[in-house]
């Protein structure tokens, strides 16, 4: 085939993706618009930030960094956490999760979407971001963690962007898709994906003058709690595609990611533990920023009914998770709701604020995210659903072999489709 | 494409004149609805030129460059201050390292250094940055968790207390430095470490690394009266600074590398603060750090090895 041939197919290609993405019933287009409002909303928000600088935030010269960089915490692990599909199906060869990887990495891709936007909103001057470009900018690399936090995110985001495109523009092809193609991309994506969560752990890790992150067991925390929420996540969105699609996924794949989830928790747990009580049977000078979540310190207490929350909702959902009760999905749903609640006010209000208090010089100033903040937020988090909802309207036909090359787009799949990945 | 047969769920896509309505309808009100979130655009004032867009880094620009910058801010600063101000780009001293050292028996915590630090680096006087804290410390101990910020009495010194101010302690191995993602802060040959306000992207990693809470971020426009501009400026120093960005105590470049005492320095009417350079073995520093039985660099634990030494008259 000529390479302008070929061109021509990619164009159509993604000619009839484009169209497609536009297309759906009663149900895609409210909730497809709904997401659009929320993403308006907060575009609004952010504009209004831009202008008026981040005053328009609840955050402060000691309380530097507030929900925006917790959620970006919260969501880089929802991207690493898609490995957690590859190495079964890769590794250990499972055939449950065969056909649902794609769905986990493309729920990477969005993540990783939604974690360069919530950074995008923290920066003070974005006008300046091709500052950070290697070889445009001054990119201060290895000596910021900052910096590798650029290369691994990016990196991970093209590692998954190139093997979901292969493998759905040769199913839509016909093609078998060629494994020099992508799986040495597949088990780089695996190592890709604990590096992307350690490397923003160390961010926190490294900064000696702030005693709650400059712990070695934050980065192992990070990696057990991404790999209960991130597959919680998957999970419930799962079932959400068996529903709204006729696209088969069978239950025991369901119960499969709940051996995951259910592992993890009890290791996070198991190191929570392990930080509690370092931190309070020491009782060394370091004891203030955990005093602080945990009980209050000096009268103030905003972050205590978070915390206690959030550890009530691991331990529920770690004791739903052991027992047989969440083989049953109404109970594993449960449970994956608390957990990803729970870790992400952990992540959160739990990781990032309590590390700016007290202050360095022991001076109190407690941090509550600004309505305007609030909605930055539900903004990118309503553009990375839209992300995802749009990548999936796109790849279930193909998987479904109702999107081809030479079929079109189909009512049922013009033929048996081929072996998968 | 004839093969295009859409899903029966969607209707088919014809071209009636109905069907043409309702999608110019849609995109009419689309297109209505991005408008209206962008609305908040039009209260944009400062707005970056393509000349400061393009700016580059403070080592990058050559001689003739930085001609060009400094012209770039006295334009600036003329045309929002009515002054016109002198903007210098002050280069380090030979064999000059600075060095501050407080005496800590001295202070009365009277704030005098943090307003005259204020008037002198043209600090945004709504909502104001102070680059200097002073904490009220209960005598005999320097845990810092101890110190009332916020103290407001009649009249100071207050028995039972002492004062520690608590500025950029100058670190050796300054951990802001280290993580800024785009080498928009470093330290200068006579051991400053200073700020390109014009390269800051504004991610406030260093704020988060300082373990002296010394630096402070632009959360909006700053605004100086202006009959309180100072008009004798660094780049590096107190020129008007911009919304985003960083900025810090800077040991007063625009005085000290001509030669003259920092601003905090001058004012304090104790004499509790004492400045120079370190590698002058004639200097009041370092005469103190070689005849003082203790001194104490704050948090020497985190290894950033201040060159800020606090002292006692024992």
């Amino acid at each position: 085939m000529s390479l302008m041939r070929k061109t021509q197919n990619y164009f159509v290609f993604l000619l009839r993706c484009g169209r497609i993405a536009f297309q759906g019933d009663w149900r895609y287009y409210a909730w497809m618009g709904v997401l659009t409002v929320f993403c308006l909303l907060g575009l609004n928000a952010y504009v209004r930030q831009f202008v008026h600088g981040l005053v328009v935030t609840g955050m402060s010269d000691q309380v530097s960094w507030g929900v925006y960089i917790s959620n970006f915490t919260f969501m880089v692990g929802v991207a690493a956490a898609a490995a957690m599909l590859v190495i079964p199906v890769y590794i250990y060869d499972n055939k449950e999760l065969h056909d649902l990887v794609i769905f986990g990495e493309l729920l990477a891709v969005a993540a990783i979407i939604m974690c360069l936007a919530f950074v995008t909103v923290d920066l003070g001057r974005p006008d300046r971001f091709w500052h950070l470009i290697p070889g445009i900018g001054q990119f201060n690399f290895p000596g910021s963690m900052l910096s590798w936090d650029v290369i691994v995110l990016n990196g991970y985001l093209l590692l998954n962007v190139h093997i979901c495109g292969y493998l759905l523009y040769t199913r839509y092809s016909g093609a078998r898709p060629g494994p020099w193609f992508y799986i040495p991309f597949v088990f780089i994506a695996i190592f890709w994906a604990i590096s992307i969560h350690t490397v923003t752990a160390f961010l926190y890790v490294g900064l000696g003058g702030r005693p709650y992150w400059n712990s070695s067991i934050v980065g192992p925390r990070f990696i057990a709690s991404a790999f209960t929420a991130g597959p919680a996540l998957i999970i419930l969105a799962l079932q959400v595609i068996r529903r709204v699609t006729d696209y088969r996924i069978s239950d025991r794949a369901l119960l499969t990611l709940r051996n995951i989830v259910q592992v993890s928790m009890l290791i996070n747990v198991f190191l929570l533990a392990n930080e509690i009580f370092k931190e309070f049977y020491a009782r060394t000078a370091h004891v203030a920023s955990s005093e602080y979540l945990y009980f209050g310190l000096h009268g103030f207490h905003a972050l205590v009914p978070w915390i206690w929350s959030a550890i009530a909702f691991n331990l529920v959902a770690m004791v739903i998770l052991v027992l047989p009760l969440s083989k049953s999905l109404r109970y594993l749903n449960f449970a994956c709701i608390l957990s990803i609640v729970g870790i992400w006010i952990e992540k959160g209000m739990g990781l990032v604020v309590p590390g700016f208090i007290p202050s360095p010089l022991g001076e109190i100033v407690e941090y509550s995210p600004s309505m305007n903040e609030t909605l930055v937020c539900l903004g990118i988090w309503a553009f990375g659903l839209l992300c995802y909802t749009l990548m999936l309207r796109m790849a279930i036909p193909i998987l479904q072999g109702r999107l081809t090359r030479d079929g079109g787009l189909t009512a049922t799949p013009v033929a048996a489709p081929a072996a998968a990945h | 494409m004839p093969t295009d047969t859409p899903p029966p769920a969607a209707p088919a896509p014809a071209l009636s004149r109905r069907s043409f309505l309702r999608n110019s309808a849609v995109l009419a009100s689309g297109i209505a609805a991005v408008a209206a979130s962008l609305a908040p655009l039009r209260e944009l004032t400062d707005i970056t030129s393509m000349e400061q867009f393009l700016q580059k880094h403070y080592k990058e620009l050559t001689p003739a460059d930085m001609e060009q910058v400094l012209a770039r801010i006295t334009r600036d600063v003329e045309k929002q201050y009515q002054v016109r101000p002198h903007v210098a780009d002050y280069k380090p001293m030979d064999g000059v390292e600075f060095v501050y050292c407080l005496n800590l028996t001295r202070c009365i915590g009277c704030r005098k250094c943090v307003h005259a630090c204020v008037a002198e680096n043209n600090q945004s006087r709504s909502p104001e940055i102070q680059y200097i804290r002073v904490l009220k410390m209960p005598h005999g101990s320097l845990d810092m968790e101890k110190g009332d910020h916020n103290y407001s009495p009649a009249s100071v010194p207050e028995k039972g207390f002492f004062y520690m101010p608590v500025q950029c302690q100058q670190c050796k191995n300054p951990a802001c430095v280290k993580v800024c993602p785009v080498k928009a802060t470093w330290q200068e040959a006579d051991g400053i470490t200073v700020i390109d306000y014009d390269w800051c992207i504004g991610c406030r990693y260093c704020e988060a690394a300082c373990p002296y809470f010394a630096r402070r971020f632009n959360w909006t426009k700053p605004s100086i009266p202006k009959d309180r501009l100072n008009p004798n400026m660094s780049y590096l120093g107190n020129r008007p600074r911009r919304q985003g960005v960083m900025e810090k105590c800077h040991f007063c470049i625009q005085r000290t590398r001509q030669g003259r005492y920092p601003a905090c320095l001058e004012v304090c009417p104790a004499g509790a603060r004492k400045f120079g350079n370190v590698l002058d073995p004639n200097s009041e520093v370092a005469h103190i750090l070689r005849t003082k039985r203790v001194f104490i660099q704050l948090k020497e634990e985190v290894g950033t090895s201040p060159r800020f030494f606090y002292y006692f008259d024992v």
